[in-house]
């Protein structure tokens, strides 16, 4: 993807707190910020030495599991592994977690001991953990290090959950958007950013979380007409606007 | 028939279609009620279809009735309403007929001991269908649980022609195995086999076209060939084949005779009232696809044309014998090859057909998803005992040589989902008991279990509505989506305009303009027979055997020989030479579509290795070419079996086949739930979610039973890869390389083939590329890149060059 190589470019992406450069990421500047969109769907500030991600849902195989579903444990260990990937290769001095970090309520309890032991670790490599409560972890679970806060907002951003109507500057998970674009016969649906200049909604980033299409109806009124959309694709990440989107349903 | 069945022994009953083979197999249950009038289930029938089921019974209705016979006979499928099928279980009939998941649904309801005590005769049409696939693991195993509830029961399999008669044996037996001792169990019963069928090429006036299905230049022919019979069958081979010759033969359609259209994607409506318009006789035409293949016999058929060559001979035979179903008088036949490959492949398939040489396939052992469901369901009738069921699992043929470990790992799943980790053993589905008996955990898990059963799976598909009109038909979901509003497309035998979807349906009016998108449906390929292709290979190494075939043929056939070689009949040819600034290869290795595609895929990946630049390959099903940038010289070491390790293994786990199969896997498992209408997840977030757990399993647990069943499922499924493999083997050191100045005679329909072939999945990341790239450049033309972005990553684009 040289186009967007080209644009990266023109924002020096080693800048900052050590946020190691990568090709596969694609740049935006949004209200004055230089952000970096990475293609395993976690978002770079690195002026402000910060990496957030959104909607891990740690322990979700073992929800479905409680219920007579034996979907695979392995999604905590999965979601962590890239995460702990991300950071030692970005070296955040904070990171941001967006909410619905953990499935539910009892997603400790029913965590492995090795998982548990992996994400003590990865809070204390970290000098500012952030929790940001989701309504799936309204109160995260004690014990693995960092702070919790509802919202944070720094310089001209705030980072939160639920995306609010008409807030400018936000930064939000819990739609778990996901595009797809009709290409030569063939149709490519992944998980995506989506910004329209004043929100900028996160993909999910845990490895069972899937994707909800932004031109759903529950996008309506968050995002404004021209938005624009960047997707994470076989390791990269491709630009999008909205009018080359195709829906998963008619409305 | 009846002898057999006055000593209580098991048959299988192996008759051409029409022979009368269903009542034989109801024959003896009819005597034996009549003279001993019973209460309690006697007899059960199973058919593949559910409308085959339902036909039965009405024709059973008739004797019985006007022989008054104290006989109750009803059928019970999907469609049957929830009161009649609760009175089935409390007041059963005499005779049920029902379909492989009913069964397995009745199987597991607490009292199926008593449902089933009193029954003497289970019999299962179509077995040729049956065994073999998913369904028939299933039915196998509900077939083992019916003997151990009643010992009595006999078993009546009902086949049509088959290759290896001893294969369905075994899998009727109650032991599991046929193998010509004494304690065989089955009897095999041949039916009279009727006249020989008589079977002939068309002829055509017109130039053979030298690629292509389609067969268009003979429809003019095929359509004089209706007119002179009373009804006449038109086999195809897809349903975008079926949907074209239809339209075709109505343009040539001066008497405005009644033909009609009939394949799986059509509303059942609809093709109920095909069906019944060809029963009254009403129709003189009916294009098909093999929906047709089974059931429903129509005595009225006088002639059946197949279009385009039939890729096996013992679908050929099953199908000719959709003509005429009398005895004493020949099916007629007549092939119509739509290229000039195919004027060999029919010839071929003509030759084994008069040999009565057909191909079998070999078997395959039951599917590890399969098993699992079914143990749950065993768990749902009745606790039961570990070393008990594995007894009975064994003795169905399909899991005959299960070994005891591998049942416990399935059991394993069943219980905790048998995950390395151990992360679920507090999460159990069955529950050991203290006498030693596995229970199921509560009844939520028998819900999950009843609202899951059965091994089909599918594409998900979308209505197709005519103007909030009749439902025309179904079609897969992707089709739909790659469609914009205005596009058209040939559906149901019309050219559609896509208005949209509404509703979980595709919305159309009738009309438009502009070339029609023809629906390309998934699945409708077949490869050809291993069998068909060794005598395609003799035909064309043997100047002899040309007599007969078509002078343009012949004369296509003495070039090549002129200006090149022949393929000779066990080794491989290999021409190169340049074209349009590239560097062709063409291999000619007769080894079906499927397996040229995975050699394409192979060669291209080890021409990458040596710098030759691959640009991309097109298969057939006769040969695969590949074009590059330079040539290769040496074939042995380009040709080496050694390209099946890493590089195959690598690209199996990447393939999106093996996404498609883990998720039927997991449906069939019941890991992920199916879809049932009013429920809100999409086919779209199955096929999602299950690359999600594939990708998380794939790397965390890559022994779990999962992905042992989808490798094995892959396995069975990509013949291919074995054929491949037979292949290499078979041509280490037989390789004639002609290197030539331009391109040769034989080479020329692969070359035709290139560009009509859709752009294959390996090609998507340029595709994202380019879209991006062009719409950069739209918008900031001073950012445009300095060369196209697709030339940084180079992947094998199938089917794209413009000549």
């Amino acid at each position: 993807m040289i186009a967007g190589k080209r644009m990266l470019s023109a924002s020096p992406q080693t800048l900052g707190s050590g946020c190691q450069g990568d090709d596969s990421r694609a740049a935006l500047t949004f209200l004055g910020a230089e952000l970096l969109a990475d293609p395993s769907g976690a978002l770079l500030w690195p002026a402000e030495g910060i990496l957030a991600v959104a909607d891990l849902h740690l322990e979700k195989g073992s929800a479905f599991a409680a219920r007579g579903r034996m979907l695979p444990p392995y999604d905590t260990r999965a979601t962590l592994n890239r995460l702990a990937g991300l950071i030692a290769t970005a070296r955040p001095a904070r990171v941001l977690c967006l909410g619905d970090s953990f499935h539910d309520r009892r997603a400790a309890e029913r965590m492995d001991a090795a998982d548990v032991a992996r994400l003590r670790a990865l809070t204390d490599s970290v000098a500012d953990w952030v929790w940001i409560t989701g309504n799936h972890d309204p109160e995260p679970p004690q014990g693995f290090g960092g702070r919790v806060v509802e919202e944070l907002s720094i310089g001209p951003l705030t980072f939160r959950h639920e995306a609010e109507p008409g807030a400018v500057g936000e930064l939000s998970g819990h739609l778990h958007p996901a595009a797809a674009v009709a290409l030569a016969g063939r149709r490519v649906r992944e998980r995506c950013f989506a910004h329209d200049g004043a929100k900028l909604i996160l993909p999910a980033f845990g490895s069972f979380t899937g994707g909800l299409n932004v031109l759903d109806a529950a996008f309506d009124g968050l995002l404004a007409p021209g938005f624009e959309v960047l997707m994470t694709a076989r390791g990269r990440v491709y630009r999008f606007p909205c009018a080359r989107l195709s829906p998963d349903r008619a409305r | 028939m009846v002898e057999a069945a006055e000593r209580g022994e098991s048959a299988l009953l192996i008759a051409p279609t029409g022979g009368g083979k269903t009542l034989a197999g109801f024959l003896p249950s009819l005597i034996e009620l009549a003279e001993r009038p019973r209460e309690g289930l006697h007899t059960l029938y199973i058919s593949p279809l559910k409308a085959l089921a339902v036909d039965i019974q009405r024709n059973l209705e008739q004797p019985i009735a006007e022989m008054r016979l104290p006989i109750r006979a009803e059928n019970r499928t999907g469609d049957t309403p929830e009161a009649k099928r609760r009175r089935q279980r409390t007041h059963p009939p005499h005779m049920l007929m029902t379909t492989p998941e009913s069964l397995a649904l009745l199987l597991s309801y607490t009292d199926a001991d008593k449902l089933f005590r009193t029954l003497r005769c289970v019999i299962v049409d179509e077995l040729h269908a049956l065994a073999g696939s998913k369904r028939g693991d299933l039915l196998a195993l509900g077939l083992a649980r019916l003997s151990r509830l009643a010992p009595a029961a006999r078993r009546v399999g009902l086949s049509a022609t088959v290759s290896e008669p001893e294969r369905l044996l075994a899998w009727l037996s109650r032991r599991g195995r046929h193998d010509g001792s004494d304690s065989d169990d089955v009897r095999l019963v041949l039916g009279r086999s009727g006249a020989q069928a008589e079977v002939e090429i068309l002829t055509s006036q017109e130039r053979v076209p030298w690629a292509g299905h389609m067969a268009m230049h003979a429809m003019k022919e095929i359509y004089e060939r209706v007119r002179r019979q009373r009804t006449t069958l038109l086999f195809v081979n897809t349903r975008a084949q079926a949907e074209l010759v239809f339209q075709a033969l109505w343009r040539v359609n001066d008497d405005n005779l009644p033909i009609a259209l009939h394949h799986g994607s059509l509303a059942v409506e609809q093709r109920r009232k095909v069906e019944g318009a060809m029963a009254r006789g009403e129709l003189r035409a009916v294009v098909a696809t093999s929906s047709l293949d089974l059931g429903i016999d129509w005595a009225a058929v006088d002639l059946v044309v197949q279009i385009g060559a039939p890729k096996g001979s013992s679908r050929l035979v099953q199908r000719i014998g959709r003509a005429n179903h009398r005895l004493d008088e020949p099916s007629r036949a007549l092939l119509v090859p739509a290229n000039r490959f195919e004027v060999l492949e029919c010839r071929a398939a003509l030759e084994a057909v008069h040999d009565l040489t057909l191909d079998g396939e070999a078997p395959r052992p039951g599917g590890l998803d399969v098993l699992s469901q079914h143990l749950l369901g065993m768990a749902c009738a009745a606790p039961f005992l570990p070393d008990e069921l594995y007894e009975e699992v064994v003795s169905a043929a399909p899991y005959a040589a299960m070994t005891r470990d591998e049942f416990d790992d399935v059991l394993d799943f069943v219980t905790t989902g048998g995950y390395a980790l151990g992360a679920y053993d507090r999460f159990q589905r069955l529950k050991l008991r203290e006498d030693g008996r596995m229970a199921v955990a509560g009844p939520a898990v028998a819900r999950q279990y009843r609202m899951n059963v059965g091994t089909i799976t599918q594409e998900a598909l979308l209505r197709v509505r005519l103007n909030r009109g009749p439902v025309l038909g179904e079609v897969e979901e992707y089709f739909i989506q790659g469609l914009t509003p205005g596009d058209t497309f040939l559906f149901a035998g019309q050219l559609l305009k896509f208005l949209g979807v509404r509703e979980m349906e595709a919305q159309v009016a009738k009309g438009g303009t502009g070339d029609p998108k023809v629906p390309a449906y998934a699945g409708g390929r077949l490869p050809l027979s291993t069998h068909l292709a060794e005598r395609v290979r003799a035909m064309l190494a043997d100047p002899r055997q040309w007599d007969g075939l078509p002078e343009d043929v012949q004369e296509w056939l003495r070039l090549q020989r002129y200006r090149s070689v022949l393929p000779n009949r066990d080794g491989l040819l290999v021409e190169t030479f340049p074209k349009a600034g590239k560097q062709f290869l063409v291999a000619y290795a007769f080894e079906g579509r499927n397996a040229h595609q995975t050699l394409g895929m192979l060669l291209t990946r080890r021409m990458e290795r040596v710098g030759l630049g691959p640009l991309g390959f097109v298969a057939t099903d006769y040969v695969l070419a590949v074009w590059s940038l330079r040539s290769p010289t040496d074939m042995d070491a380009l040709f080496d079996q050694d390209m099946l390790g890493d590089d195959l293994e690598a690209w199996m786990d990447e393939s999106s086949m093996l996404r498609r199969t883990f998720r039927n896997v997991a449906l069939i498992a019941g890991v992920i739930d199916r879809r049932h209408p009013g429920q809100e997840k999409t086919g779209r977030q199955v096929t999602f979610s299950s690359d999600l757990i594939y990708d998380v399993l794939r790397k965390h647990d890559p022994g779990h039973v999962l992905l042992r069943a989808t490798r094995a499922d892959a396995a069975g499924g990509l013949t291919d890869i074995r054929r491949l493999s037979d292949f290499l083997a078979r041509v280490r050191g037989r390789i004639t390389h002609k290197n030539l100045d331009r391109i040769s005679p034989l080479a020329v329909p692969v070359i035709l083939e290139i560009g009509r072939e859709r752009v294959d999945g390996s090609a998507t990341d340029e595709l994202l590329a380019a879209a991006e790239a062009e719409l950069l450049a739209e918008a900031m033309p001073e950012l445009a890149p300095p060369r196209p972005a697709k030339l940084e990553t180079w992947r094998p684009q199938q089917g794209r060059l413009s000549l």
